[in-house]
């Protein structure tokens, strides 16, 4: 990946219940860039803080402290209206459940266009209709879908309808929160797919939240893995799955059962117990080898350092 | 090894305001005694409403089984009343249900839910339904069962729940556990944690398996025997080396294809095109012709019958017919079957008939 970055996030924490008794800190000083025309896998457990990560970026949150930079300009903190707008419009979102991200009483075409009337990027209803249209068969829907509601279609269409809202206002960078993970199998694939070909038409950056890591190995280019709200290693995607580093990751990869018997039969899981760290020194973000990067003690990085070496 | 249970020609169907939903037909299957046999397929395909006849769960008066027997110890399953089902119910067959978080009473303590069945089934006294219900929580790996087995369900985590709900379905000794996607809900790790324990208890108890799930990674782990279902109906079934090794069902690759794997480079999974058919009105002929890439005309007219692949595997395409042209499976299937070829030597190529 050439050096452009398109998002930088520095120190970034997103702390619920600041200063009481139940404080929760869901994202834990985290930093990382995204390039260009990426995609910037993100996997972790349910609870690691990998949603709240994105939520956080496309400020659906305020975050507690720390930077999103997006082009340089950094996203959170004051601004004007439209400057705000600006940001809503390079930032899109796909939800996980497309059941519950779509409104019920408006038709795809209400929903599709909402984007685009609030953005001022059409100016007639024929002129609505027709990018209506255009992004129904972009995401492989038909024109007459634009007049339906919701209900009428399956999973598989429905999360469509929610790519191509997103895609509307032709964002820049797009964060797919678990864009797949209540769809089937066979459906999983041609989601998949099409978000691949408009990233190749389009240019767009993806930021790819997901706990299904052979998906995020298939899509992404680089891979962050969280834990408890921190990110404990950061590789190129091939990378991370032929020498993970952090006991985490290996655990993580351990655990993943693959559509293969003759595998499955010789798999052996192991198990991260997080106290095996040295507890008396706080752990560090560093850089093992060129673009991989673990969280870890010095100690534990000279180790890293060898095997790599 | 035994027959346990036998499937056969089951139909079932829902009547809704629309019409009739023929969701499953025409099921045939046998379970072994101490086997695992998957179930996959897509929503939709009737893997779960085939379970849910086995257990006389099918919601009445609008679901009916028109047809069909399932045989489990000289009993047609299918044919039993309500009270007559009820002493087979969690005794002889139980079931895991996939959401920890709702298969549980709330506002029950874990101690009650569990010894329910002991209490009713076994007829055992409060104390000694007690004294079992804490060795089962302790059989499913929770810690310190004593303490916890007084805890109400959110005071688990999720992983913690679902080995609540094996231990519920474990308590009386069943001779068949189903299994209805128990581990989907979870993440990888737990998951990982849970198939362990299930296979461990199988080793235990000899128990048989029916195992649902859309998961291949999961199906290869756990599975003896896979059944590939679509649209109501077994389109394929074999030993698990038969299904991933040497697939024959075009639905079957397809499935296999669309499944990335850790090693693959590839730019394009194979996806399926279109979605599954409507099953209240269920096409003519082979019912994944629409979908098939490489559909023939006899697809769309002749429904397919189960044409035999070796004395284990088993597949409803006309494709094994003497007069099919030969049609290669996608490279990501053939790589597969090739990977597995080079690996075992010819043990491959020996399975065709």
């Amino acid at each position: 990946m050439s050096g452009d970055k398109l998002l930088e996030i520095k120190n970034l924490k997103q702390y619920f219940n600041v200063d009481r008794k139940d404080e929760v800190r869901a994202v834990n000083d985290i930093s990382f860039d995204i390039y260009r025309g990426e995609t910037f896998g993100l996997v972790g457990e349910s609870g690691c803080g990998k949603s709240t990560t994105g939520r956080t970026i496309i400020r659906l949150y305020d975050a507690t402290s720390g930077e999103v930079k997006f082009n340089g300009v950094d996203v959170h903190g004051k601004k004007s209206k439209a400057v705000l707008k600006e940001f809503n419009r390079k930032m899109q979102m796909i939800f996980q459940d497309p059941y519950a991200s779509l409104n019920p009483r408006m038709t795809v075409k209400e929903i599709i266009s909402e984007g685009l009337d609030i953005h001022g990027l059409v100016k007639t209803d024929i002129e609505r209709t027709e990018r209506v249209q255009d992004l129904l068969e972009t995401v492989g829907l038909n024109k007459e879908h634009a007049s339906r509601y919701p209900h009428e279609f399956s999973g598989g269409q429905r999360q469509r309808i929610g790519i191509a809202r997103a895609l509307a206002v032709e964002p820049e960078f797009i964060i797919a929160d678990e864009p797949i993970s209540a769809l089937d199998v066979s459906i999983q694939a041609q989601v998949v797919n099409l978000l691949k070909e408009l990233q190749e038409e389009r240019g767009l950056t993806y930021l790819f939240i997901a706990h299904d890591l052979s998906m995020v190995k298939y899509i992404s280019d680089r891979i962050a893995v969280m834990y408890f709200g921190k990110v404990v290693e950061l590789a190129d995607s091939d990378e991370l799955y032929k020498n993970p580093l952090h006991p985490y990751t290996k655990s993580l990869l351990s655990a993943i059962p693959l559509p293969d018997p003759d595998y499955e039969r010789n798999r052996k899981r192991v198990e991260y117990d997080p106290s095996m760290h040295d507890q008396s020194e706080t752990p560090e973000f560093r850089e093992v080898t060129s673009g991989h990067w673990v969280l870890c003690t010095t100690k534990e990085f000279e180790q890293y350092k060898e095997i790599k070496s | 090894m035994e027959n346990i249970l036998e499937v056969k020609d089951l139909h079932v169907t829902f009547d809704t305001y629309g019409g009739t939903v023929q969701a499953v037909r025409g099921v045939n299957f046998n379970l072994k005694k101490g086997e695992t046999l998957a179930i996959v397929g897509e929503s939709g395909s009737g893997k779960s409403v085939t379970t849910k006849a086995l257990m006389g769960l099918i919601p009445k008066p609008a679901g009916k089984i028109p047809k069909g027997e399932i045989l489990f110890g000289g009993k047609d399953l299918a044919k039993l009343n309500d009270k007559q089902m009820q002493q087979i119910r969690g005794r002889d067959i139980s079931m895991i249900f996939q959401d920890p978080m709702t298969s549980l009473n709330p506002t029950m303590k874990i101690s009650k839910q569990i010894m329910e069945g002991l209490i009713q089934h076994q007829k055992l006294s409060k104390k000694e339904a007690r004294t079992r219900a804490i060795e089962l929580l302790r059989l499913v790996g929770i810690p310190e069962p004593e303490e916890r087995i007084n805890q109400y369900p959110h005071q688990f985590s999720g992983g913690m729940r679902q080995r609540v709900v094996i231990a519920i379905a474990l308590a009386c000794n069943p001779q068949i556990l189903l299994a209805d996607e128990p581990t989907t809900a979870l993440d990888v790790t737990i998951q990982a944690q849970i198939l362990e324990l299930m296979k461990d208890i199988q080793e235990k108890t000899q128990t048989s398996i029916v195992f649902i799930t859309h998961d291949l990674g999961v199906v290869a782990n756990v599975a003896d025997r896979v059944a590939v279902m679509y649209a109501g109906k077994i389109v394929e079934i074999g030993t698990v080396d038969d299904i991933f090794y040497n697939p024959k069902h075009p639905y079957t690759w397809g499935l296999l294809g669309s499944m990335p794997t850790l090693d693959n480079d590839e730019d394009q999974l194979v996806a399926i095109p279109g979605t599954p058919p409507d099953l209240m009105h269920p096409p003519k002929g082979d019912a994944f012709a629409p979908r098939n890439p490489n559909v023939m005309k006899i697809d769309l007219e002749k429904e397919p019958p189960m044409f035999q692949v070796s004395d284990t595997h088993y597949a409803a395409t006309w494709l094994l017919h003497e007069n099919a042209p030969k049609i290669e499976p996608p490279a990501a299937v053939k790589r597969r079957m090739q990977g597995f070829a080079s690996d075992h030597g010819p043990t491959e190529e020996g399975e065709k008939r």
